[in-house]
């Protein structure tokens, strides 16, 4: 009887100990990390292009965490995307003429959207809309307007930034 | 089990060993309400089963997390991308790895005992008396250790990712001296609950079944000598790691 006990007080603790494994792995390891559920106010953003951004992507300002992206759409009739963020109720003290853009942590990672803060007296309130938006840089952009710039006016374009540097370099 | 035939053909022999497997997995999931009764058993089992295989199992998730650290970070630092070491070694044994090394320990440390138990059960008859006592084998032997291996392999996966984290974590940042909040940051922004932790949550508890169902089917089906025991447990490591295998990739292609 008394080993049966032993098996079963065995057995509770393995069981115990495989659950707080996986709560911890489930909670502490995985976005749910991420996710506070505090309460937060949104703010609404339009962009031309937000690339790879996805929903629950962190909002920041100055690096820091603020918020995250809680809603994603396209506008159907001015065909741009309509963002919405939550941000954290405790940074209520956003100018309201503050930027938003779309960045990439590091060359390759993932998508955020960057606050700039503005200096307008007047602060944002829920619901309020960024007028202020710089879209993601698509890197195949880039590389097309370099590819089509430079053939559009000839050595013109390269040739100012060369000027420019030398002008500098004389004085 | 099989009479001699006169012409052996591997492809008929396989398929007669699957049409065997899934008639005996019927039985089994037909005995699991009768083996309600024996439930003081299937909390004993999961005790041989699980418990007993923690040591093994939390020992070899340390080594595998020390050394995914170890190779990760030499990689990932040619491309300079060590910040993703989190990443990666989370993803991959969540998915992967987890589910399927501790299916494959599990039918080495627990699958044999099964297989050897009820083989010389059978063997020793204690099958047929039991039957002659009234008492169903298939819901106080069988059913039992079916459920406790589908109980006890989600839990020992979980425990074997955790601990393989750890070590994953000692060498890249206690030893290799990558930033903590960057391999944890990392880590939680790209890890998701539902398609990386519960999806290899699901993928143990089928391991556990198929492994259980493998090891309890060699031992009821024994041949009840002490060669058939011993060929018995061979099998069941052999059929259990090759379908483990099988199925991991069928739920892969069908589940992501």
């Amino acid at each position: 009887m008394t080993q049966r006990r032993n098996h079963q007080i065995g057995t509770g603790l393995f069981i115990v100990l495989g659950f707080a494994a996986l709560g911890y792995l489930a909670t502490q390891t995985t976005s749910l990390a991420n996710y506070r559920q505090g309460p937060t106010y949104a703010l609404k953003a339009r962009f031309t292009n937000i690339g790879q951004l996805k929903l629950r992507a962190p909002v920041k300002i100055a690096g820091v965490r603020i918020g995250s992206v809680s809603d994603i759409q396209l506008e159907p009739d001015r065909l741009e995307a309509l963002v919405t963020l939550a941000i954290d109720n405790r940074y209520n003290q956003l100018p309201d003429d503050s930027a938003a853009s779309v960045f990439t942590s590091g060359l390759l990672g993932d998508q955020y959207v960057a606050l700039k803060p503005g200096g307008s007296p007047e602060l944002f309130k829920d619901g309020d809309e960024i007028i202020l938006t710089q879209s993601s840089v698509q890197l195949e952009e880039l590389i097309g307007k370099y590819l089509v710039g430079s053939g559009d006016t000839p050595a013109k374009k390269p040739a100012e930034p060369e000027s420019a540097s030398k002008q500098g370099e004389k004085p | 089990m099989s009479e001699p035939q006169p012409r052996p053909s591997l492809i008929g022999d396989s398929l007669a060993q699957v049409g065997a497997l899934g008639l005996f997995l019927l039985s089994v999931l037909a005995a699991v309400p009768r083996s309600l009764r024996y439930f003081a058993e299937t909390v004993r089992q999961v005790f041989f089963v699980g418990a007993m295989s923690l040591v093994i199992i939390m020992t070899c998730g340390l080594f595998i997390g020390l050394v995914l650290g170890l190779q990760l970070y030499e990689v990932l630092s040619r491309f300079g991308s060590t910040a993703s070491v989190g990443t990666v070694v989370a993803i991959a044994l969540y998915r992967e790895l987890g589910p399927v090394v501790t299916a494959l320990l599990f039918a080495g440390r627990a699958g044999t005992s099964i297989t050897a138990e009820i083989g010389l059960m059978r063997a020793t008859d204690q099958l047929a008396a039991m039957e002659m006592m009234a008492v169903d084998p298939m819901a106080y032997v069988v059913a039992p250790r079916f459920l406790a291996g589908i109980v006890a392999m989600p839990l020992l996966a979980s425990i074997f990712n955790a601990l393989a984290i750890f070590g994953a974590h000692t060498v890249a940042v206690t030893w290799l001296g990558l930033d903590n909040g960057t391999f944890w940051s990392n880590m939680t922004g790209a890890v998701d609950v539902w398609t990386d932790v519960m999806n290899g949550v699901w993928k143990s508890t089928v391991f556990g079944g198929v492994v259980t169902l493998v090891a309890t089917y060699q031992g009821y089906t024994t041949a009840p000598t002490s060669e058939g025991v011993a060929y018995a447990t061979t099998r069941t490591v052999v059929s259990s790691s090759i379908l483990t295998l099988a199925i991991d990739f069928l739920m892969t292609a069908f589940l992501m």
